[in-house]
């Protein structure tokens, strides 16, 4: 049995340049990143090329897609988070296809590197803060002192937001990178007892039958898991959004 | 004890961390399908802030979780 770590090794395929002491190069996270983008744009050009009042099967995808984002601000951050329809409809859609594109086998899954999920996080915390204090100013502080609270456990209350407020990026990223590396080293794990029981001969293929049987289960939860964790990760995109554009309780 | 024994000691225990975010996942969904019998009509707006709760509790396990690989794969 493989090492279950082995499949996010980084492989460099080449040499772009360098930047100081630091090395640019064209890896296989590139490569899946690329492949990710180059599907989606074109997939959403292929898709609204020809349009028709009654949609065909390719724009109804465009159409659900684009509703169901817009959606998703409109009820999160109200009207005035459509401004950041572009923003968080790439997201959605980047770290969507990136999940699913990760499935394949022996395809790389790019969102289980912490660096990629980190620094999406922080994009969306740094839009957050810098947004907030834009539009509000100084008000934008009222989203550490929640109304209401009695004066003496202030702030303590405070303290506690502020501190929330930081971790942010933090849970933010780690709970798209952990979902979907626990995900692919339970696939690997079971994937290996089929390989470890096939060599057993004739009892070992009957043995085998249930990790494969639990491998197909494992394979159908996690193309919910990719699903619904980018859903998570837009939709946490707009309730940090809505804080800087309505802060305060 | 030598370290790598402690190690996946500690992995073992941290583990047990997510026992208790599977139970809250198991509250927050259980606490939503019963809202959603009693006024079906009300359920499908409340869906974000299920998915809300669920990533939010999710995530403490997902740090049991985190800790245990790290100390299996890492340190």
């Amino acid at each position: 049995m493989g090492d279950p770590i082995h499949q996010f090794n980084i492989v460099k395929y080449f040499t772009l340049g360098h930047i100081g002491p630091y090395e640019l190069a064209f890896t296989n996270s590139a490569l899946f990143m690329a492949i990710a983008v180059l599907g989606i744009g074109l997939l959403l050009i292929g898709a609204t090329h020809n349009r028709a009042l009654v949609p065909g099967r390719m724009q109804s995808f465009a159409e659900m897609s684009y509703e169901f984002v817009a959606d998703t601000i409109k009820n999160t951050a109200g009207t005035e988070g459509m401004k950041f329809f572009p923003f968080v409809f790439t997201i959605f859609m980047f770290v969507l296809f990136l999940n699913l594109i990760g499935l394949v086998p022996y395809t790389f899954s790019v969102t289980s590197q912490i660096v990629i999920t980190a620094s999406l996080a922080f994009m969306v915390f740094f839009i957050v803060v810098i947004y907030g204090f834009w539009k509000n100013g100084l008000k934008f502080l009222k989203l550490f002192v929640p109304s209401g609270i009695p004066i003496y456990i202030l702030p303590l209350v405070t303290f506690i937001e502020v501190l929330s407020f930081l971790s942010r990026p933090i849970s933010h990223s780690v709970r798209l990178f952990a979902n979907m590396l626990a995900g692919h080293i339970t696939l690997q794990v079971f994937g290996g007892f089929v390989v470890m029981l096939g060599t057993m001969g004739i009892i070992g293929w009957a043995g085998a039958i249930l990790p494969l049987a639990m491998t197909i289960a494992l394979v159908s939860l996690e193309l919910l898991v990719a699903v619904l964790q980018a859903y998570v990760f837009a939709i946490l995109t707009c309730i940090y959004l809505n804080d800087a554009i309505h802060p305060g309780h | 004890m030598d370290a790598a024994a402690a190690k996946l000691i500690g992995a073992g225990i941290a583990c047990i961390g997510m026992g208790g975010a599977g139970i809250g996942v198991g509250v927050i969904f259980g606490q939503y399908l019963a809202a959603a019998l009693r006024n079906p009509s009300a359920a499908q707006g409340q869906f974000g802030n299920l998915i809300f709760g669920f990533a939010v509790t999710e995530a403490l396990g997902i740090f049991s979780l985190l800790i245990a690989l790290l100390l299996l794969f890492a340190l």
